[in-house]
């Protein structure tokens, strides 16, 4: 193993785990807008609204997210939608996650017990009111380690984007294994950059579901 | 510069080549991951301390870091150490180890959920330890376990758009042959993308059909 190659190199991969970090925030960020919305068109009560929400979660869901993403980058600016490589990426990735996280929002909703909803609107609580004070409150807790998954998986999906040349973690670590032949030193940089921040992450996500729960 | 579909008709059959190249990969990296992830699971739950804990790490690699750095690393690294093998070997490979990292998660738990008396029993009537798995405990756990494998097909057969860029001419590629002729980018991954999703929709019919069976079997 060639540890003064790492040694040499290692500042480059800092950088683009900084990238790598800002692509995850800014698409999670992104992704959890969608998942909202997506959700509250999934329980829609006009029809209309439902089908379009189970059209967006069938097809982001049912393509891969890397032809999305080049339909975004390569096809956009031919109906007129020109980004650079970043934007994409995020908005690509961002809308791509948002229909799993629909899924997972959905699924904490229309988990809730029935009775709660209808114990709220017999108090008085509009519709709204309901959601809001009886049924949000509880769901949000049940959805934390599931959004959590979601976030597992948004973070290794940002290596897609080195497809489309953002310098990030995996294009950097591409990069360098193209032009030093050292395969294995470079995905070990990489690499343990990903688990340093999936595992950091994870630890974010395991403290926020304890404080979340009741007892 | 607009859309214009009129161009895909003829590189249709490109596109319809890779389509095949798709479905032979994904069925390939399937069966390497549905095999490797019950190996995987055996070692996890069975192997001496010596073999479990260095698997471990391998498999917490596995899981925490993307697919696609993991295809550079055993694309390349294979030249590195020597074996050079075509893009495709390397792709299902890749795929199928990624994937069998999962499975096994999947695998080892069910083989947990299988009454012990079943173990037992085996061994009662003579079975070795080794026969009693093969024969009685992992069939059980396999049927458990196959709806939420389809799962992990299904993420299969959209992750293998990722063999593209180590250069494996199946849909993916296929489709940026063609937008090379044509340069309509927009026009063929839309194709690429309804293909897939045609698939996608194949492969979750099956999946209900398979759970209704196993539902019924119980």
């Amino acid at each position: 193993m060639d540890i003064e190659l790492m040694q040499r190199v290692y500042p480059f991969f800092l950088q683009a785990a900084w990238v790598t970090i800002q692509l995850s925030v800014l698409t999670a960020i992104l992704g959890l807008t969608c998942g909202a919305l997506g959700a509250a068109m999934r329980l829609s009560r006009l029809a209309v609204f439902r089908f379009l929400g189970a059209a967006y979660v069938s097809v982001f869901r049912g393509t891969p997210a890397l032809i999305q993403l080049f339909i975004l980058y390569f096809g956009g600016p031919q109906v007129g939608i020109q980004l650079d490589a970043f934007e994409a990426g995020v908005i690509g990735l961002g809308v791509n996650v948002g229909a799993y996280m629909t899924e997972t929002i959905r699924g904490a909703i229309i988990s809730i017990p029935k009775g709660q909803r209808e114990a709220a609107r017999t108090l008085g609580l509009s519709r709204w009111q309901t959601f809001y004070n009886a049924i949000l409150p509880q769901a949000a807790r049940l959805m934390v380690r599931p959004l959590g998954v979601n976030l597992n998986m948004l973070i290794k999906s940002t290596a897609l984007v080195a497809a489309i040349s953002v310098v990030e973690l995996t294009y950097t670590a591409q990069r360098y294994i193209g032009s030093t032949y050292k395969p294995f030193e470079m995905f070990l940089l990489a690499g343990l950059l990903y688990m340093i921040i999936i595992y950091a992450t994870g630890r974010a996500v395991a403290w926020l579901d304890r404080r979340v729960q009741i007892n | 510069m607009g859309l214009d579909f009129t161009v895909v008709p003829e590189h249709l059959d490109v596109i319809l080549l890779g389509c095949l190249w798709t479905i032979f990969i994904a069925v390939a990296a399937a069966l390497v991951s549905f095999f490797g992830g019950i190996i995987f699971a055996v070692i996890a739950l069975y192997a001496p301390w010596i073999i479990r804990q260095p698997f471990r790490l391998i498999e917490w690699v596995f899981m925490g870091t993307p697919l696609l750095l993991q295809l550079f690393l055993i694309y390349f690294g294979l030249v590195q150490i020597g074996i050079d093998l075509p893009a495709f070997v390397a792709g299902i490979i890749g795929l199928g180890l990624h994937f069998a990292v999962y499975n096994s998660e999947l695998i080892q738990t069910a083989i947990l959920s299988v009454d012990k008396g079943q173990m037992e029993a085996a061994r009662t009537v003579g079975l070795s330890r080794g026969q009693a798995l093969r024969k009685v405990v992992i069939p059980q756990a396999v049927r458990d376990v196959i709806p939420p494998i389809g799962n992990n097909m299904i993420a299969l057969l959209k992750d293998s758009a990722l063999v593209s860029v180590i250069g494996v001419s199946e849909l993916t590629l296929s489709a940026q042959r063609a937008i090379g002729a044509t340069y309509r980018p927009f026009e063929f991954y839309l194709v690429a993308a309804a293909f897939y999703y045609v698939i996608n929709l194949c492969m979750e019919w099956v999946q209900r059909r398979i759970e209704r069976r196993i539902a019924i079997s119980r």
